[in-house]
């Protein structure tokens, strides 16, 4: 019964998507009020029965129904009642779901926030919203309905793959597919405005907070994924240029740049037909992302088993929104009028520098992401493109873009001074060259680590000088320097700790890749290893019976220069109902860096294979992400987003009515 | 009416163009003069920022032709790799199904095992820890280089995969070879099913 309600609320929801994508465009176009005031309360309702629909398939996984079909494949009832939950979205037809679900929710909180958004605007982004929705709730319908029977119901479940019973799937996904979708807000603010070919100061003002938001989710969501590999996969990399990591960032290059080039269409009404193209560009990529995991066209921990017609059907709907998009942006785009001058050395000529790289960059991650595909396709060879690509391309491109990263915000909007923002950086430069000597001097090696720490120091002080310039840090007394703080728009404060996240993830990937060892030995009982300071004793096995596996440990006892600091525990699961095993890695946290021990296979003679890395300054690589995150989060509390806008935006709407 | 005055009148003209890009005084306090602002058109600056794109742009292009002769591995399977006489020390990538009882373990963590499409088998020497997923009889990827004595030295094992996935590459190389059993492999799945 309760599949039964799932299914037909999503039924239901697709029956609404489609009043809510025609009536109030038609609304919208003739200015019918009423027309457009069914947009709201349909994407209210499309929120209520896709969640009703989400709430059904949580209660089949949680009382272990397994006569539907998804849940016979990936749940099992002596499964904790957490990954019970989470598996859920760990498989195709489930994750979909969370998808749409989230896409409501984004629809749903425009509907119910977006007071202050022009009538005919708001009807039109939300109605190009629910095509989007509309689309996919018929790719479930079709060929991934998450609701089918078994006709006699099995026993027991299959389990979920053992990979992902970790809490690390109760965050990656929802995360990184809030980021993905959000965009579609985004995606829609620019359709919206193509339809209605006008475009102001106020429009990025209204799609930056969400923007903002996906942004937000998709760097907590990468950040998370990227920890989860590191610590569950047992071989200590954070990432791997694997096309389903490029994906999820490729949307994020493309997201960062429309943030920035957004603050240029807000403050100055430049770049406008930019702005458009990168909002349809960042959904559109996350549409390709979503294609590329789901279509089975990869090999990859995400790929669930998949039909072709998936990935055909997926396509379909890639090709109408892109090309559609893109068509419409052709057409369109030329009508909207151009805006503010500005000179090449000037905050806007910085954003566009910042714009050029990160398109360039994200090209780049596309073209070897997609090239195999391409190749396999046409000639029929198979290859595979590696890290060493994305080094040397991503890399150098990521690299330029960082050493300019600093004199952006200290550039003044239309006309810059350079030489006065060089002068003004000079103590980040000095403290950049000192870090470079004192890695000289300290390590020694590797040149390009001494150059990463420079680049990373010189992001951050350029950050902290950007809030001492703003607050008048070393010209005027302290007190008024914290007035000045305190006053300082929370949007200059999120620019500044976003750019500090960045050197920071950049020191942590310096020190991981460049400063780290490895071990891999085969050790028995007694053994002894030494990593760097440390010490390693290989101290005893024991078994142990978890809920749904068995687990083999090993104790190690882990001493530096000679003095015991701890014990690491790893461990190799075993899980009967799947015939598989997962290694638990051993993670030990000193600072910012880490010990890490995995274990491989027990050779017939009981010795144990282990992986043994120290790891430094490797927590720093998220710790940035999270700060990141942190000053996106500043940025959207700044005020300007919440009032500013609407009083013009209403005084301008009630001038100009839409052509 | 106005239109027209404005139009014909010249002081009004830059009057109006100059309430478009007002000008005043730069950060440093000089006052910027007329030629400086004439400079740049907005022709010119587009044209300005086109170059910096493009420039950029052939950076990226120079950067990924070069990164790509580097780094492309191609995939063979067995039979590939004996009949297109892959050069030995080419890096590529060499899948198929582990010969079931070919695994022997050595010492320092040594592997040598078979990888086969069902035509013909490769033996593939490894040091170091396998994935958990690596079984016998089943898919695999391997990446290294083939030695003139047709023994493959591996550098990396792939086996993401888990016993309802195979590695999409390896199912193409085993039906190429005709070796791709779809009943097998669906009864592997039907003896789960209660």
């Amino acid at each position: 019964m309760i599949p039964e309600l799932g299914h037909f609320a999503l039924v239901l929801a697709l029956a609404i998507a489609l009043v809510q994508s025609t009536v109030p465009l038609y609304g919208a176009r003739t200015g019918d009020a009423a027309l457009m005031g069914v947009a709201a309360p349909t994407a209210l309702a499309q929120f209520v029965f896709v969640a009703m629909s989400f709430a059904a398939l949580v209660a089949c996984y949680v009382t272990s129904d397994f006569s539907v079909a998804t849940v016979f494949e990936n749940s099992h009832s002596s499964m904790p009642l957490i990954y019970k939950f989470t598996s859920v979205w760990g498989n195709h037809e489930g994750s979909m779901l969370l998808w749409v679900l989230i896409l409501t929710v984004f629809g749903a909180l425009v509907a119910a926030f977006g007071n202050n958004i022009p009538a005919t605007l708001k009807a039109t982004v939300l109605s190009v919203q629910s095509w989007v929705a509309a689309a996919f709730y018929v790719f479930i319908l079709a060929t991934s309905n998450p609701f089918l029977r078994l006709a006699p119901a099995p026993f027991e479940g299959r389990d979920l793959n053992p990979i992902l019973q970790d809490f690390g799937l109760a965050v990656h996904p929802p995360m990184l597919y809030l980021g993905y979708v959000g965009f579609s807000i985004s995606f829609a603010f620019a359709i919206a405005a193509l339809i209605e070919g006008r475009i102001d100061a106020a429009w990025a003002r209204w799609v930056r907070p969400w923007t903002l938001i996906a942004w937000i989710c998709l760097t907590l969501g990468i950040a998370m994924g990227s920890f989860w590999a590191y610590y569950t996969l047992g071989w200590g990399g954070w990432w791997y240029w694997d096309p389903v990591e490029n994906a999820s960032f490729m949307p994020w290059l493309a997201g960062t740049a429309l943030l920035h080039s957004a603050l240029v269409m807000e403050k100055r009404e430049a770049l406008k037909v930019w702005t458009i193209l990168l909002a349809i560009l960042t959904f559109s990529l996350s549409l390709i992302g979503t294609f590329l995991v789901r279509s089975g066209v990869l090999t990859s921990v995400h790929a669930f088993a998949s039909d072709p017609m998936r990935g055909e059907f997926i396509l379909a709907i890639l090709v109408l929104f892109i090309g559609g998009g893109l068509t419409l942006y052709a057409w369109r785009a030329p009508t909207l009028k151009q805006g503010g001058l500005f000179a090449p050395i000037s905050r806007e000529g910085a954003l566009v520098i910042n714009n050029l790289f990160l398109t360039t960059a994200c090209a780049t991650v596309f073209v070897g992401t997609l090239y195999p595909l391409a190749l396999e396709a046409l000639t029929g060879a198979k290859i595979s493109v590696g890290a060493p690509y994305f080094n040397w391309t991503f890399g150098p491109l990521f690299i330029l873009l960082l050493m300019v990263v600093p004199f952006g915000p200290l550039l003044a909007w239309k006309r810059g001074d350079l030489k006065g923002v060089t002068q003004r950086l000079t103590a980040a430069f000095i403290l950049a060259v000192v870090g470079i000597l004192a890695v000289c001097v300290i390590e020694g090696r590797p040149a390009f680590a001494a150059f990463g720490v420079g680049i990373a120091t010189f992001v951050i002080a350029g950050a902290v000088t950007d809030l001492g310039e703003r607050t008048g840090l070393w010209r005027a007394p302290l007190p008024t320097a914290v007035r000045r703080a305190v006053g300082l728009p929370r949007s200059a404060w999120g620019a500044a700790f976003a750019h500090i996240g960045l050197g920071v993830t950049l020191l942590g990937i310096v020190g991981e890749t460049q400063w780290g060892s490895e071990q891999i030995v085969s050790l028995r009982q007694g053994d002894k290893v030494a990593i760097r300071h440390y010490d390693f004793t290989f101290e005893g096995t024991a078994t142990r019976d978890g809920p749904n596996y068995k687990e083999l440990d090993v104790r190690f006892a882990v001493r530096r220069n000679g003095e015991l600091i701890g014990e690491m525990v790893p461990a190799k699961r075993t899980f009967a109902s799947r015939q598989t095993t997962t290694t638990e890695a051993a993670l030990m946290t000193r600072g910012v860096s880490q010990l890490y021990v995995s274990l491989g296979d027990v050779a017939a003679d009981g010795a144990i294979a282990v992986r043994i890395y120290h790891k430094p300054l490797v927590l720093m690589i998220w710790l940035g992400a999270v700060v990141m995150a942190m000053g996106g989060a500043l940025s959207l509390s700044d005020r300007r987003l919440r009032v500013g806008a609407p009083k013009r935006a209403k005084a301008r709407a009630a001038l100009q009515p839409a052509e | 009416m106005r239109a027209y005055m404005v139009w014909r009148d010249p002081q009004a003209l830059r009057r109006a163009r100059c309430r478009r890009d007002p000008i005043g005084v730069d950060a440093a306090g000089h006052s910027i003069g007329k030629e400086e602002r004439q400079h740049m058109t907005r022709k010119q600056r587009r044209l300005g920022l086109i170059a910096a794109g493009v420039g950029v742009l052939g950076i990226a292009v120079g950067l990924v032709l070069f990164a790509l002769r580097g780094a492309i591995v191609f995939f063979n399977s067995p039979t590939d790799l004996v009949e297109k006489h892959v050069a030995p020390g080419t890096r590529v990538r060499l899948g198929g199904l582990v010969v079931a009882g070919s695994i022997v373990k050595g010492q320092n963590l040594n592997v040598r095992f078979e990888v086969t499409d069902g035509n013909k088998a490769i033996p593939v020497t490894f040091q170091g820890i396998l994935p958990d997923l690596f079984r016998e009889g089943q898919g695999v990827v391997t990446e290294g280089e083939i030695d003139p004595g047709g023994t493959f030295h591996a550098d990396t094992v792939l086996a993401k995969h888990d016993e309802r996935y195979m590695p999409k590459e390896v199912v193409e190389a085993l039906k190429k070879s005709g070796h791709w059993n779809d009943d097998a492999n669906k009864t592997g799945t039907a003896t789960r099913t209660p």
